[in-house]
């Protein structure tokens, strides 16, 4: 027993310690990396994907997918943009960008949960309607010249960045959504086993909306501080932010099947992959090779989680059938614990 | 030659934690009709899958026309000619039905595959068969009862001297069953030997020439069909030591009826099912496998639509069309699948303890971690749950304390009704007495328990009625003077009595 509580307790910090890490390495690798004007820059260009994150995580969590989170960004950033244009209301303008971001995220939601197809194929075509709606929108043309509307994208508030402002009080507001609700809980359950959840009296369906609808959320202020911090509405932007997105959560020990992933740890995968960018940028390496370097790191990460689980799996059958639960031979198949470590 | 098709010696099997065969031997003639009988669980389909090649015995022999063979998988089974036409038929929906009937063989000329000769012999003996469809059509658009002739043509064709069938009449529609009884015969008059498992005394005495019992893993008998009798088949299947088995029943004095189903159907499941649960007491709900036990307790949580009948608690109707509105008329639901409806696996045993009572953690706008705490740990105690703390995720726990789990996350709802469909599945017996003297203490508080089981003694000893199902009907409603396994196996095989 106690060496496998070591094990559970590395794999469950394993993330942070990375993350340490590569910040010490990183440190080393450039004097640059230290300074206050850097870490700043690193916190201000993670933003935006981190924020995307959380809402990645939120529906990986619950079983669910966003592909279209990096098209809905841009359509949200530029709608926003040009309200903004039209009726110099900063207010107005953030409203419309969030609502656009969730209207787009319960079209999502009703396919998703009432019509029960698959999220990834109907974030997959939401993800072209919504990047062909803001071409449409826009003709194709980047919108110019936003005034004052840079202020959330390249402002401080004191010293501090309004973009990493907004991210450190969507960590709060997430982290509590997930661990101090009924909807968070509710959410680890459905994506950890929906028959059962149902089964225990979640609304699941419900579920499956408000996990959407706070994604929609997300992805509207991500498109707001986007378009902002470029100074431009881009209909263009955004493309395989969806990707980046998943990987953050990912990285930072969300698994792939469901009901697993805390918001540290999306935190934490979201800045390991800033300050590597970051420092790869600093000393001078390639944006070709850092593309390599990231894919490696997405890879190893997920090849680490599994095989460090299926450690923890062959343990945990040893366990079950020593404590004899015998295998029924009449009926069904059972389905043994070895089930957990198929689903990896 | 050997005057035995399939002669079988001291076949023994373990599992994990128990013995499925113990000492096993039969033999099965030539065009002879060897029907096993046996109640759930007593290793009739662990000795078809070792026949079969799928499990290996630990020990024993088996011959075939006299010769000992090693059967390692389904494949070298069929080439030593015994063929298996299973319980659920497996075949691949989209394979058209010349594929289907070369699948796993599939006949070679240069290196490629002969569609020729596929084509050719597929419908010459889809002739002899007097099936009259085209090769090219697809299985998915097919009966069952129409791939199962496919199946058995399939087998016969690829030259099967003993073929298996697993309940092949539990799918099909009764006048079906009639041209498959012919087939039999058919095929039994060819000098084929066909071994039949069923649970329907029935069938068995008008197709069987000799006669098998299995129970828990030992053959007690094995006879021709003529020296024995239905019910000497029955006393045979359940005639265990009852004497060692002791439940820790109490007398309760019961309440005003808590809940009461009336004239529950849906379509082809079950039929006009009636019950009344009062407080304080436990009522059984036996049956066979697929008689429709847990379809009836899955729709009056709301897991599955139903397409008549009412639900009441406490004399009030109740709409349950989700578990949430089950749940909330006071109705819980434990399913004998324990990973599917019921484990979140990943999540801790607390978690998992508290799902169903969320409203009282979650109050106030944030969870309260010490009430949820003390919600867990007096259960946590109470059912002796053995893990190292409760924040355990559940699936590396035992099954026995899953279980455990997930009756503190009934009782932490605190329901005035509890559906319990097979507790003690899969557990072993120390745990199993553990439940038993929960229900206990449940009916004691004055709620209401239906108990699903497939072990008749557990249903005997626990409960205060039982209600008999059988192919979607109810058949009996037993009193503790009518208790008896025969009473009950009586019931739960007889389909036609019923009106």
């Amino acid at each position: 027993m106690p060496s496998k509580l070591k094990n559970f307790e590395l794999s469950r910090y394993s993330i942070f310690i990375i993350l340490v890490v590569v910040f010490v390495a990183a440190s080393f690798l450039s004097p640059n990396f230290l300074s206050g004007d850097n870490m700043f820059n690193v916190l201000r260009q993670v933003a935006v994907i981190t924020i995307l994150a959380y809402g990645a995580m939120t529906l990986i969590i619950g079983g669910m997918i966003d592909l279209s989170a990096g098209a809905v960004m841009a359509f949200a950033g530029v709608a926003s943009v040009i309200v903004y244009k039209s009726s110099n209301n900063m207010l107005l303008a953030v409203l419309v960008g969030i609502a656009v971001g969730v209207a787009c995220n319960l079209v999502n939601a009703f396919l998703v949960a009432t019509l029960r197809t698959p999220a990834f194929i109907v974030t997959l075509g939401m993800m072209l309607m919504a990047r062909g709606a803001v071409l449409e929108l826009t003709q194709g043309q980047n919108v110019l010249q936003l005034g004052d509307f840079i202020l959330i994208g390249q402002g401080n508030l004191g010293w501090m960045p309004i973009p990493v402002l907004i991210l450190i009080v969507i960590t709060a507001v997430i982290w509590y959504l997930m661990n101090q609700t009924r909807y968070g809980r509710s959410v680890y359950a459905v994506g950890g086993n929906e028959e059962a959840a149902r089964a225990a009296g979640i609304a699941v369906e419900r579920v499956k909306y408000q996990a959407f609808l706070v994604n929609g959320v997300l992805v509207g202020i991500a498109g707001v501080i986007f378009m902002s911090r470029v100074n431009a509405g881009l209909p263009n932007a955004g493309i395989g932010y969806e990707l980046q997105a998943i990987t953050a959560p990912i990285i930072g020990g969300t698994s792939f099947s469901g009901g697993v992933g805390t918001v540290f740890g999306t935190l934490a995968g979201a800045l390991i992959v800033g300050v590597l960018g970051n420092i790869m940028n600093l000393v001078g390496v390639g944006s070709y090779i850092q593309q390599i370097v990231m894919g490696l790191i997405i890879v190893v990460a997920v090849a680490y989680d599994v095989f460090s689980k299926r450690g923890k799996a062959k343990t945990t059958i040893l366990k079950s059938t020593s404590k004899g639960e015998p295998k029924p031979p009449e009926g069904k198949a059972p389905a043994t614990s070895g089930a957990s470590t198929l689903e990896q | 030659m050997s005057d035995t098709a399939l002669s079988i010696r001291g076949i023994s099997k373990s599992f994990p934690g128990v013995k499925a065969l113990d000492d096993v031997s039969f033999d099965v003639r030539p065009g002879s009709v060897h029907a096993f009988c046996g109640e759930n669980g007593a290793g009739k389909s662990t000795l078809m899958k070792i026949i079969n090649g799928i499990y290996q015995p630990d020990t024993g022999t088996i011959r075939i026309r006299g010769e000992e063979v090693r059967i390692k998988n389904p494949i070298e089974a069929r080439a030593h000619g015994v063929a298996m036409i299973s319980q659920e038929l497996n075949y691949v929906p989209e394979m058209t039905i010349a594929e289907s009937f070369f699948l796993g063989r599939l006949p070679v000329k240069h290196g490629r595959v002969n569609w020729g000769f596929i084509r050719s012999e597929a419908s010459r003996v889809l002739k002899e068969e007097g099936l009259n469809f085209s090769i090219n059509r697809r299985l998915s658009t097919l009966t069952v009862s129409e791939i199962q002739t496919l199946e058995i043509a399939r087998a016969v064709y690829h030259s099967a001297d003993v073929l298996i069938m697993d309940e092949p009449t539990s799918a099909i529609a009764h006048k079906e069953v009639e041209s498959l009884f012919e087939k039999i015969r058919a095929l039994r008059a060819e000098g084929k030997s066909i071994i039949y498992i069923s649970h329907k005394m029935d069938e068995v005495f008008e197709l069987a020439d000799d006669i098998s019992v299995l129970r828990d893993g030992t053959v007690v008998s094995s006879q021709p069909a003529r020296d024995i009798t239905s019910a000497g088949v029955i006393a045979q299947m359940v005639g265990r030591d009852l004497d060692h088995q002791s439940y820790p029943k109490e007398a309760v004095s019961l309440g005003d009826t808590v809940f009461r189903a009336s004239g529950l159907s849906s379509e082809h499941t079950f039929e006009d099912i009636s019950f009344d649960i009062r407080a304080g007491e436990i009522v059984g709900l036996a049956g066979l496998i697929g008689a429709g036990r847990s379809e009836v307790v899955r729709a009056v949580f709301g897991l599955d639509p139903l397409d008549a009948g009412t639900v009441e608690v406490n004399g009030v109707a109740v709409k349950t069309t989700t578990p949430k509105q089950a749940i909330g008329h006071g109705i819980a639901m434990l399913s004998e699948d324990r990973r599917l409806v019921g484990i979140i696996p990943k999540l801790s045993i607390k978690k998992n303890a508290t799902l169903a009572s969320l409203n009282k953690v979650f109050r106030g706008g944030f969870a309260r971690t010490r009430v949820e705490e003390k919600l867990v740990d007096a259960y946590f105690k109470k059912m002796n749950v053995k893990a190292p703390s409760n924040e355990t995720r559940i699936e590396s726990l035992s099954g026995g304390n899953q279980q455990k789990v997930l009756l503190a996350r009934w009782l932490i709802a605190d329901p005035k009704v509890m559906l319990l469909d097979e507790p003690t599945r899969g557990i072993d017996v120390g745990a199993k007495f553990e439940i038993y003297k929960i229900m206990t203490e449940l009916a004691r508080q004055g709620r209401g328990i239906l108990m699903i089981s497939s072990e008749l003694p557990e249903l005997i000893g626990m409960c205060d009625r039982i209600f008999v199902m059988s192919a979607g009907r109810l058949t009996a409603e037993l009193t503790p003077d009518q208790f008896s396994q025969e009473t009950i196996l009586k019931y739960a095989m007889n389909e036609i009595e019923v009106a």
